[in-house]
């Protein structure tokens, strides 16, 4: 048996599941799976996939955890791989300069020049594992390590939509402007959320994105 | 309909929040202080995720342009219906034309920074997502998707009785369940995920220290100054779901509570979490105050979870009971 994830609480409010392992689509699409099944459960408000964990909000605390820790646990490990085949969407990017701001600490961090992270950068055709942070953003998967930079020290107060961003091993692009820890390397331009659609979202989990180099700013 | 006539910034329509959107990147939003406002709503026999207006910012003005009733809570400041004065968690009734002013001060019974203004039938903006909060970074639900101007008129909803208790007052829950240690505000947490990995001084002090609520703090969340809280090690998280009262510590070292409009992920380690019973607490405290965390066991969140229940069972209890008097006395309106 593999090993068990991680489960905590977030206060009485929600529990967090934390898949073991490298991050990789496989563990996602379980946490897929899982998000479905536990969705049904009558004590679960909402099931929230992130990357390779899964938050579930109670509508009411238990009084004991326990048992209900011990169901999702057994879940886990009998829940298959769900596949998604979604559609892909691509983003041309301005690398560096004043549409990435912090290409400097990401060059600084890894050792590799601007171009050389913008190639890396714009490689790998990324699924979305989940959404979250703010309406319409993407969690993806697929990051090349070489170009994982640290989230920053503190947070930077304002980024603006379009901000394709590395925070550690992942990399993602805002929907709105906003505060964000990561590093800003890039922006590109696209409407990730409209309230007035059904869903609200552009793309989904299980749809992909591909970043093109659009200009790299030395 | 209501006329905003300050200038005022940073006041926003706000029921109880928007579920079931997370999945989107849609926080929770909702009252800053969801006991002010459910209580609000008690008092005017409104249904309990009626909208109200939060107003953290003085002096905030607006003019009914139909009578209603209404009613303050939250903190407690100076306000008045035209010149006369009016109490907070006090119901009372406003003509067509009649201007409410609200100014910070007055003989605080207790250290609070934001008012409810609830109306009887609620603040009838439309539904975005299931929800009449605001959701800031989302620019959409609320008033327009944002915070309020000089000039914006709110529609009131259809008040859903015809017999309310206009002059029903209770005493506000600050009050009622008061919770300091040596003398300054307490909030309880629990511990989170990666409280094991900060060093044992930085866990010590975390509980034994005050905080202060920097200016750098809004409804998304609470930056806090005080001792540096420092991980053994580094730790580098994968974004995962997060929800409001949860304490990150940023690689700076400096705490950050989230708060309602918190996003709905992220990845910075967790040293605890304020329970959800005491986040209305938080919601209230002023920039500038302090706060120390006393920490719960989790039966002891669950517990204060339900004093928070009875508080606003005694508010149901109480409204009703009023209701009957008023009935008997042969009170018509």
């Amino acid at each position: 048996m593999a090993h068990d994830p991680v489960v905590s609480m977030l206060g009485t409010t929600a529990l967090l599941l934390e898949a073991h392992g490298e991050t990789s689509l496989g563990t996602q699409q379980k946490i897929w799976s899982l998000s479905g099944q536990v969705m049904d459960w009558p004590e679960v408000l909402e099931a929230v996939p992130g990357m390779n964990n899964l938050m579930l909000c109670f509508r009411q605390p238990p009084l004991d955890p326990q048992p209900l820790v011990t169901r999702l646990l057994e879940a886990w490990h009998t829940a298959r791989p769900m596949t998604m085949e979604g559609r892909t969407i691509e983003l041309p990017v301005i690398y560096g300069g004043e549409a990435g701001p912090h290409m400097a600490d990401v060059m600084a961090h890894t050792g590799l020049g601007a171009e050389e992270i913008a190639e890396i950068h714009s490689a790998p055709l990324y699924p979305v594992y989940a959404l979250g942070s703010h309406p319409g953003y993407c969690y993806l998967g697929g990051m090349d390590h070489r170009i994982a930079t640290p989230r920053r020290k503190t947070p930077v107060l304002k980024i603006p939509g379009g901000a394709v961003s590395i925070g550690g091993f992942q990399t993602g692009v805002s929907a709105s402007d906003g505060p964000s820890g990561w590093n800003t390397i890039g922006t590109t331009s696209m409407v990730f959320f409209d309230v007035s659609k059904q869903p609200p979202t552009l793309l989904q989990p299980g749809d992909s994105i591909r970043f093109r180099i659009q200009q790299v700013v030395r | 309909m209501i006329e905003i006539l300050s200038s005022t910034a940073l006041a926003t329509v706000q029921d109880l929040g928007r579920f079931g959107a997370l999945g989107w990147g849609v926080s929770h939003s909702g009252a800053m202080d969801r006991l002010a406002l459910t209580a609000g709503n008690i008092l005017l026999g409104n249904d309990e995720n009626c909208a109200g207006i939060e107003i953290p910012i003085f002096p905030f003005r607006v003019r009914f342009h139909q009578a209603c009733d209404l009613v303050l809570t939250g903190a407690d400041h100076l306000a008045r219906l035209d010149d006369v004065p009016v109490w907070p968690w006090l119901t009372i009734h406003a003509g067509a034309g009649q201007i409410l002013t609200i100014e910070r001060g007055g003989p605080s019974r207790w250290q609070a920074s934001r008012v409810y203004l609830c109306v009887a039938g609620g603040i009838d903006v439309p539904l975005a997502l299931g929800s009449r909060s605001t959701q800031l970074r989302g620019q959409f639900g609320g008033h327009q998707g944002r915070t309020l101007q000089q000039g914006d008129r709110l529609p009131v909803g259809v008040a859903a009785q015809a017999l309310r208790p206009v002059g029903m007052g209770i005493v506000p829950p600050a009050l009622t369940m008061p919770l300091e240690v040596d003398a300054t505000p307490a909030i309880r947490v629990l511990r989170a995920a990666e409280y094991a990995a900060f060093t044992d001084q930085s866990c010590v002090e975390f509980w034994a220290k005050s905080w202060k609520i920097t200016s750098q703090s809004d409804r998304y969340g609470y930056r806090l100054a005080g001792p540096m809280i420092e991980p053994k090690y580094p730790l580098e998280l994968r974004s995962h779901g997060i929800v409001p009262g949860v304490i990150q510590v940023p690689h700076g070292g400096q705490p950050i509570i989230q708060m309602r409009d918190a996003q709905p992920s992220g990845g910075y380690p967790k040293i605890g979490t304020v329970i959800d019973a005491d986040l209305w607490r938080l919601g209230q405290a002023p920039i500038g105050s302090s706060v120390r965390f006393v920490e719960v066991t989790w039966a002891e969140a669950v517990r204060a979870l339900q004093d928070v229940t009875d508080w606003l069972d005694e508010v149901r209890r109480m409204v009703a009971l009023g209701l009957t008097v008023r009935q008997e006395a042969g009170h018509d309106q």
